[in-house]
């Protein structure tokens, strides 16, 4: 129990962040792909800066942006009553900006390789924008999601410091793997770090593994 | 491969270490006050001393793995007693420089008593009672005054002191368990209430200090160690709100 509440809490971050960020990344991806407005170039670049930025930063606005007091987290308290910080709708919000580049971008490079021809044939067909998307665009470009999703998954499994400073440390809340583990090692409880850490392991490598075997089927074909 | 001689070079060059300065490592509540001790030494001896500050769990590993530490100021005993047994202190070196204190703080309660009573009063941050002494030591308060019932369901854990107070600080947790020498910091917002723990009210937080065996500046480190037990040093901790060890 104490080995795998922590990791399935991380599992369900992974999952509910993975699924919000299809949601929402798709559509960025897709304009970030399509777009010749001259505003791209910055979309893009704010995108991507969860990847440069270091976890600190991210804790640091978001701990003062999600708190009662704060912009988002004082709106959020007048509609549901309490605060984002230090609960798991708060980490849900945190993964999704961090690990928003991973979601975008495999998708963004899928539809930038898509060929234009076949999308502008298939809206001269009668097809509607949305029409062409899911028919057309989104079959061929299914690599793009899987990279997205394993991405956007492993990636969250594997975050750290931006829980560590909104998280609370709260058990079956915010208690997440990483910082499980981190209390372990503070606690020279090493053969619990041990246990936790292996089970982290495999799964970061099945997850990758699979990607890439997948990967390769595709590019063969 | 052409460039590895050059790469060998920066490897080699580094950053410069002075010879006879001395790297202490420092549990984060005693921070600020291992620095002024610091400036305090140097004025004092001309010995450069640095502060490495971390949790007590973390720096103990990073001790244990070969960190070139001089001396260790942890937030507790039992860490430096293991450092000890393990041969990696200086056998006779272990001592008390300090005993920490609690304190109850908040930004917006009215009545800190009250708060912890209160079940709809919103979070109550302590240090986590499993890797921080002073997490423990509010533990077990808590508990003995009867207010862990209340407090159990809405309590947040900061890594450390440190942080459960700036959970408080920032207005995310209402109130704080934190130690007392942490509400010396002349930037932290001014409180709407404060309380004082009773020290007895908890297992006394002895904060033991040893020099590292590995250290490769035994004399000054010794010296080190001795300046803590002096009494210019006992003042600069006391005036951080530490009680002062007999």
């Amino acid at each position: 129990m104490n080995l795998f509440s922590p990791l399935w809490l991380s599992v369900q971050l992974a999952l509910v962040t993975t699924a919000v960020l299809l949601l929402i990344g798709t559509p960025i991806a897709w304009w970030l792909s399509r777009t010749s407005s001259r505003f791209q170039p910055v979309i893009q670049t704010i995108v991507a800066m969860p990847i440069v930025l270091p976890p600190t930063v991210l804790g640091f606005y978001l701990l003062v942006l999600l708190g009662p007091d704060g912009a988002i987290g004082s709106w959020w308290v007048q509609l549901t009553g309490s605060a984002l910080t230090f609960s798991f709708s708060g980490l849900v919000i945190a993964s999704c900006i961090y690990s928003l580049p991973f979601a975008v971008q495999p998708m963004q490079n899928a539809f930038e390789a898509l060929p234009q021809q076949m999308l502008e044939r298939s809206r001269t067909l009668g097809a509607s924008r949305l029409d062409m998307f899911f028919s057309v665009a989104a079959p061929l470009s299914l690599r793009g999601f899987v990279g997205a999703m394993v991405l956007s998954f492993a990636h969250t499994l594997g975050e750290f410091g931006v829980v560590l400073m909104v998280g609370g440390n709260i058990p079956g809340e915010t208690r997440v793997i990483s910082i499980a583990i981190y209390d372990h090692v503070e606690t020279l409880n090493y053969a619990a770090a041990h246990r936790m850490s292996l089970v982290l392991l495999a799964f970061a490598f099945i997850t990758l593994f699979v990607m890439f075997a997948v990967n390769r089927r595709w590019s063969s074909r | 491969m052409r460039c590895t001689p050059i790469l060998l070079m920066f490897l080699l060059v580094g950053p410069a270490a002075a010879d006879d300065s001395l790297i202490i490592a420092v549990a984060s509540n005693f921070t600020r006050t291992a620095s002024e001790l610091a400036e305090r030494f140097r004025a004092d001896t001309g010995t450069e001393v640095r502060v490495s500050s971390g949790s007590t769990g973390t720096l103990y590993a990073h001790i244990v793995n070969g960190a070139p530490y001089d001396v260790f100021l942890a937030a507790d005993s039992e860490r430096p007693k293991l450092l000890e047994a393990s041969g990696h202190a200086a056998p006779g070196t272990r001592f008390t420089y300090a005993q920490g204190a609690l304190a109850l703080w908040s930004l917006k309660a009215p009545d800190c008593l009250g708060v912890l009573r209160d079940d709809d009063a919103g979070y109550v941050a302590l240090a986590n009672p499993l890797t921080a002494p002073y997490g423990a030591a509010a533990k077990e308060f808590l508990e003995g005054a009867g207010y862990w019932g209340a407090v159990s369901k809405r309590a947040v854990y900061g890594e450390n002191a440190m942080q459960a107070l700036q959970f408080a600080a920032t207005g995310n947790a209402t109130i704080v368990l934190v130690a007392r020498s942490l509400l010396t910091i002349s930037s932290l917002p001014r409180a709407s209430c404060t309380w004082n723990v009773p020290t007895e009210a908890h297992a006394p937080i002895l904060q033991q200090a040893v020099v590292v065996a590995s250290t490769s500046n035994v004399d000054a480190a010794r010296r080190f160690a001795a300046f803590l037990r002096s009494d210019a040093a006992r003042e600069v901790i006391e005036n951080h709100g530490y009680e002062l060890p007999e």
